[in-house]
């Protein structure tokens, strides 16, 4: 729970409620960008996702550092991504 | 130095570890590290190995659902057994031993309870299931306290009436005043949680060096990221410093996420005092739903028993939360409570010192049995 995921922003689906697609790890999945949105939040923007949330923006070559890390991390990480896969938010 | 290899830059780590031998010149030092996701990164990775062995890293109270006392979760169960109710929580908390059964047990037994990925999840099931009360379990520090602040506001924005919060958010600082003026343990600084900081920023911790004289070194979460802040830390006692400095200045802002700390301030405020496992009651250090949100809490729509339930007595998950004692030296350690089979929370989370330990920590622990044999045969 403690652990950021990196995921890249695709598209705002819901303006009026903050909600991005975003790409984990080839997971496609929504989030919520309420916290991060007065930093701006586009497109192609990387974020750090926490339980549905992104928490802070981060840079490209930040997001990539720390997704190779995570994948070192074996289970910890796979067990987040299956937790992912299994959210539905709207 | 056997995962040295897998760390971003070895060589880099290396350095760094010799740099700090060389600061410390020796001198015994204790660094906290607060949060459960350092704990793990430290047993995983075999920090303890790369470090010089007089610098001692102690486990602290940051692994939210170690925490969570014993009666909390009977309220819990108590909530998930009403009928109607669906109960929804992060798969962590499943498996916590409440003191008849778990929340895994409850299931078995026809409750529904179900995993969510976030609190958003949650507010789902409620608008799928109208006739149903959907309730989800809320945990952990300020990493995860915005994210149910949130789910509160738009629970509240659509209406959505089926949907309550079990709040059980709690809150770093004073777990650290408590650890600072209880007389158990010395230490000589902190590292400081990395996520819990992206929300609260540098700020909150400035009393640990001013009143304490302690450092605090806020830190990412990779090997490399707590080599360097412990790096960080011998640095400032050997130059007779204690600062606030921030390690993880790629996540962390110094003042923290303000939109974050808004929506908390808007659903949320300070409990009077709170239960923490093995740290007794602190006062201010949870959050409960203000008033205006009455109608989406479910401490008042549902009769919990409310008790407190004293822990099992083989266990000493306070003494691990504390940091007086390693996870090995609990005398259940392995035998009667492992993973499979938990007797405290410090086994069931991925973040516990317990479990950590008992995955990963056996290097270690064999490296320090050897460390002390040659030890007692130096004549
Ligand atoms: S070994 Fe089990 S009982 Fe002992 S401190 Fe750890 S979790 Fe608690």
């Amino acid at each position: 729970m403690c652990l950021g995921i990196p995921g890249q922003v695709l598209e705002i689906v819901d303006d009026a409620n903050s909600i991005a697609r975003v790409d984990v790890s080839g997971v496609k999945r929504n989030v919520s960008v309420a916290l991060v949105r007065s930093e701006g939040i586009a497109p192609g923007d990387w974020v750090l996702i926490h339980v549905g949330f992104a928490m802070s923006k981060i840079d490209e070559a930040e997001a990539r550092e720390t997704l190779k890390a995570l994948q070192l991390m074996g289970d910890v990480y796979t067990d987040e991504l299956k937790l992912l896969h299994s959210s539905q938010i709207e | 130095m056997k995962f040295v290899d897998e760390y971003r830059d070895p060589e880099l780590a290396k350095r760094i570890a010799a740099e700090i031998a060389r600061l410390s010149e020796g001198r015994p030092l204790k660094f906290m590290e607060v949060c459960g996701g350092h704990t793990h990164t430290i047993y995983k990775h075999g920090i303890e190995d790369v470090l010089p062995r007089s610098i001692d890293l102690v486990h602290g109270p940051g692994c939210p659902v170690c925490v969570l006392p014993m009666g909390r979760i009977d309220d819990a169960i108590a909530i998930a057994r009403t009928e109607g109710v669906i109960f929804t929580t992060f798969g962590d908390m499943m498996r916590v031993p409440g003191s008849k059964g778990s929340l895994l047990d409850a299931k078995a037994e026809g409750a529904d309870v179900r995993f969510v990925y976030s609190p958003l999840d949650a507010l789902k099931l409620a608008r799928q299931y109208p006739d149903r009360q959907v309730v989800f379990f809320a945990i952990g520090f300020e990493t995860t306290a915005p994210s149910t602040a949130v789910t509160l506001l738009r629970a509240r924005a659509e209406g959505v009436k089926n949907f309550s919060v079990f709040c059980n958010h709690v809150t770093i600082i004073p777990a650290i005043k408590a650890i600072l003026d209880s007389p158990d343990l010395r230490l000589d600084g902190f590292i400081g949680p990395g996520h819990v900081s992206m929300v609260i920023g540098m700020r909150p911790y400035t009393f640990i060096a001013r009143d304490h004289h302690k450092p605090v070194v806020i830190a990412g979460f990779e090997p490399l990221d707590i080599i360097q802040a412990v790096y960080m830390l011998v640095k400032q006692i050997s130059e007779g410093r204690a600062e606030v400095e921030n390690q993880y200045t790629r996540v962390v802002r110094p003042e923290g996420n303000m939109r974050a700390l808004e929506a908390m301030a808007r659903t949320m405020e300070l409990r009077p005092f709170f239960e923490w496992r093995g740290l007794g009651f602190i006062t201010h250090s949870a959050l409960k739903l203000r008033p205006e949100f009455a109608d989406w809490d479910a401490e008042l729509r549902y009769e919990v028993p409310g008790l407190r339930v004293a822990d099992p007595k083989a266990c000493q998950c306070g003494e691990v939360l504390k940091g007086v004692i390693k996870p090995w030296e609990c005398k259940v350690f392995g035998t009667a409570c492992t993973p499979e089979t938990p007797i405290g929370t410090c086994m069931v989370s991925p973040e516990g010192a317990c479990a950590a330990y008992y995955n990963y920590g056996r290097f270690s622990m064999a490296a320090e049995r050897d460390h002390l044999r040659s030890l007692s045969q130096t004549p």
